[in-house]
C-alpha cells in the first residue's frame, strides 16, 4: 500500500513535465506554417460547405438563358455565369458540399473497414491473414483509376454507387498498412507481457494494439483523402457522379467543357477548386505525417 | 535465383485467376438482366428466354465463368453488343492507342522526377529542392483532367498552336510517327506526365537523401573518390527502386488514363470503357477491363523480376 502511494506521490510531477502525446503533435504541428495555411484553407472549405445557403449570392440552381456563360467580373456575376446562366459564385460554394461529401466520405468509410479487416488480420495472424491478403493482392491488381469506373460503371451513375465503388477502392490500401502495422505491434514485448498476465486477446486489441496502431493508419487515411477527392470529382466529370442539376465540382467541370472557346477562365474554375481542396488536404496530410513522426 | 523466380511466377497465378473473377462478377454485379441493351424493351418472354439460352445466362455462374475463362484463353472476348465486332480486336487496337500515349508520357514523367528529385536529394532545403518539392505535390494533387482543359485552353483555344482533341488528322486510322500525330501527342502526354513526375521525383528524392547520409558514401568520400564517382554509386542504388516505380507509374497510367483520353478524345481503352459503359456494352467493358488488370498484372511481375536482377537483396527478404 505504501508502496502504491508513492507511486501515486511521485507520478503527477511526471505528468505535468512531460506534455500528452497530442498536445506535442498539436506543438509541432503549429510550427509548421505550410501545414497550418493548408489546415486553415481546409477548414474554410468546410465551413464554405455547411454555411452554404447563408453565403450564396444567388440561388445556384435558377439560371437565366440571356445571361448565358458571362464573364468573371460581370455585374451580379463575380465569377460569371454557367452554360444555363446559372451564378458561378454560388455554385462553386455549394459545390464544396457535394465536392468534399463524395471526396471525404469513402476515406472514413474504408478507415473503419479497412482498418478493422488489417488489424484483425494483423492480430490473429495464420490461414485468415492470408485469406485476407491474398484477397486484397487481387484488388491491388486494379489500378485506382481503372477499379473505380469499372464498379460505378458497372453499377450504373449515381451518387450512393459512386461513394461505393470509392470505398472498395480505398479498403484494400488501408487494410494493407493496418496489417502491416499491427503484425509490427503484435510481436512487442508489451504485447507479449500483457498476454503472459492473462489479459484476454480483446482487451490487449483494445488497449495495446489499437492505441499503436490508429495514429499510422489514421495518418495513411488522411493522405488519401486528395486521392479520393481527384477521383471523386474524376467520376462525377465522366458523368458516373451526381446527376446534373446538382452543383458538384466534377461535374460542372463537365458540362462547362463546351464552353472552352467562350469563356475558357469560367469553364476552369471548379477545377481550380478540385485542385485548392486536393493540395490543401495533401499538404496537410504531410504536415501530420511529420509532427505524429509515422514513417513510411 | 530460380526458386524466386518461379515462387514470383506461381504466386501470379491466383491473383489472374481473382482478376479474372472480378471482372465476370462486374457484369452480374450490374442491375438489372444482363440482356438489357439487346433487348428490344417490349421483347416477349419467349425471345428473352431464347436470347439467355443463346449468351449462356441460363446456366449456373460457375459454368458461365469457366466457359469465359476458356474462350478467353483462346483470345476470344466475346462480341460487342454495340458494334458487334469481336472485343479482343477492338481492345487490341485501342490499348496501341493508349499504349503510345503512356509510354511517352512515363517517359517525360520519369525524365523531370529524376532530374527534381536527384537535384532535391543533393541539394536538400535549397530553394532547387523546395521549388522541386513544390512542382511534385503539385504534380500528385493537380486533377489531371483539369490540368488537360486548361492546357487545352491556352494552347488551343487562346494561342492556337496545337489541336485539341483527337489522336491524329486522319480520325482512328493507323497511328504513324509523323508531325501531324506528334502535334496530337503532344499536350494529352504532358497532361498525363505530371502524375509519375510528382511521384518519382518524391521517391527519388527521399531515396537520394538516404542513400547520401549512410556510411559507405561518407567511407568512400574518406577515401578520396570524387563526386562523380559517388553519384555513380548514388545511381546504382537508386536504380532498382527508380526503375520499380516507373514500372508500376506506365501500369497506372494505362489503366487510369480514362479521364485523360475522354479530355482528349483519344481513341484508346478508356475511350473505349466509356463507350461500353454508357451503352451498356457489358461484353466490351469486362473485357477492355480484363485486358488493363492482366496487363497491371503482368507489369508487376516484370518490375519484380528486373528489380530482383538489378538487386539480389531483394530476394532474401
Amino acid at each position: 500500500m505504501a508502496l502504491l502511494r508513492f507511486g501515486a506521490d511521485a507520478m503527477p510531477s511526471a505528468i505535468e513535465s512531460s506534455e500528452g502525446y497530442w498536445a506535442s503533435v498539436w506543438r509541432r504541428l503549429r510550427r509548421d506554417k505550410v501545414a497550418m495555411i493548408a489546415g486553415a484553407v481546409v477548414l474554410a472549405l468546410i465551413l464554405m460547405a455547411v454555411f452554404a445557403p447563408y453565403i450564396v449570392p444567388a440561388d445556384p440552381f435558377s439560371g437565366r438563358m440571356l445571361r448565358r456563360l458571362r464573364p468573371i467580373g460581370t455585374e451580379g456575376y463575380p465569377l460569371g455565369s454557367d452554360e444555363l446562366g446559372r451564378d458561378m459564385l454560388s455554385r462553386l460554394i455549394y459545390g464544396a458540399r457535394m465536392s468534399l461529401l463524395m471526396g471525404v466520405t469513402p476515406v472514413i468509410i474504408a478507415f473503419g473497414l479497412g482498418s478493422t479487416l488489417g488489424i484483425v488480420a494483423g492480430y490473429l495472424g495464420g490461414w485468415f491473414n492470408t485469406i485476407a491478403m491474398r484477397t486484397i493482392d487481387i484488388f491491388y491488381a486494379f489500378p485506382s483509376v481503372l477499379l473505380a469506373v469499372a464498379l460505378s460503371g458497372a453499377l450504373g451513375a449515381g451518387l450512393t454507387n459512386a461513394l461505393v465503388s470509392l470505398s472498395v477502392v480505398f479498403i484494400p490500401p488501408i487494410a494493407r498498412v493496418a496489417e502491416s502495422v499491427t503484425t509490427q505491434v503484435r510481436n512487442r514485448d508489451y504485447v507479449e507481457a500483457a498476454r503472459a498476465s492473462g489479459a484476454p486477446g480483446f482487451t490487449i486489441v483494445r488497449v495495446h494494439v489499437l492505441g499503436n496502431v490508429l495514429g499510422p493508419i489514421f495518418v495513411y487515411a488522411t493522405s488519401l483523402i486528395s486521392v479520393s477527392m481527384i477521383l471523386a470529382s474524376g467520376l462525377s466529370f465522366l458523368g458516373l457522379g451526381v446527376r446534373p442539376p446538382e452543383p458538384e465540382w466534377g461535374l460542372m467541370l463537365n458540362t462547362l467543357r463546351t464552353a472552352i472557346y467562350t469563356q475558357p477562365w469560367v469553364a476552369a474554375l471548379p477545377g481550380a477548386m478540385i485542385f485548392i481542396t486536393s493540395i490543401s488536404f495533401n499538404l496537410l496530410s504531410d504536415g501530420l505525417r511529420s509532427a505524429m513522426d509515422v514513417k513510411q | 535465383m530460380l526458386v524466386y523466380l518461379t515462387k514470383r511466377i506461381v504466386y501470379t497465378i491466383p491473383i489472374v485467376v481473382g482478376v479474372s473473377l472480378v471482372c465476370f462478377l462486374l457484369v452480374h454485379l450490374a442491375p438489372g438482366d444482363p440482356l438489357v441493351s439487346v433487348l428490344p424493351p417490349d421483347a416477349s418472354e419467349d425471345l428473352k428466354q431464347q436470347l439467355l439460352i443463346i449468351y449462356g445466362f441460363d446456366r449456373p455462374y460457375w459454368e458461365q465463368f469457366l466457359r469465359w475463362v476458356w474462350r478467353a484463353l483462346h483470345g476470344d472476348l466475346g462480341n460487342s453488343i454495340a458494334s458487334g465486332r469481336p472485343v479482343t480486336t477492338e481492345v487490341l487496337r485501342a490499348v496501341v492507342n493508349t499504349l503510345i500515349l503512356a509510354t511517352v508520357a512515363t517517359v517525360i514523367g520519369f525524365f523531370f522526377g529524376l532530374l527534381f528529385g536527384f537535384v532535391g536529394g543533393y541539394y536538400r532545403e535549397s530553394w532547387i529542392d523546395k521549388t522541386a518539392s513544390a512542382l511534385s505535390v503539385f504534380g500528385v494533387s493537380v486533377p489531371h483532367y483539369w490540368l488537360g482543359m486548361v492546357l487545352v485552353i491556352i494552347f488551343s483555344s487562346q494561342l492556337n498552336w496545337l489541336p485539341p482533341t483527337g489522336a491524329g488528322p486522319g480520325g482512328s486510322g493507323e497511328w504513324t510517327p509523323d508531325w501531324a500525330h506528334i502535334r496530337h501527342l503532344i499536350l494529352p502526354a504532358i497532361t498525363m506526365s505530371v502524375i509519375p513526375m510528382g511521384i518519382i521525383a518524391r521517391t527519388i528524392r527521399a531515396l537520394v537523401a538516404d542513400i547520401l547520409s549512410q556510411d559507405f558514401v561518407q567511407a568512400m568520400r574518406a577515401k578520396g573518390l570524387g563526386e562523380r564517382g559517388v553519384f555513380l554509386h548514388v545511381v546504382k542504388n537508386a536504380a532498382p527502386t527508380a526503375l520499380a516505380v516507373m514500372g508500376l507509374q506506365l501500369g497506372y497510367l494505362l489503366g487510369g488514363s480514362i479521364l485523360i483520353e475522354t479530355v482528349f478524345s483519344w481513341p484508346g481503352t478508356g475511350f473505349l470503357l466509356n463507350a461500353a459503359i454508357f451503352q451498356r456494352d457489358l461484353p466490351l467493358l469486362q473485357g477492355t477491363i480484363l485486358v488493363l488488370a492482366l496487363f497491371f498484372v503482368l507489369l508487376n511481375l516484370i518490375v519484380d523480376l528486373v528489380q530482383s536482377l538489378l538487386d539480389p537483396r531483394i530476394q532474401r527478404s
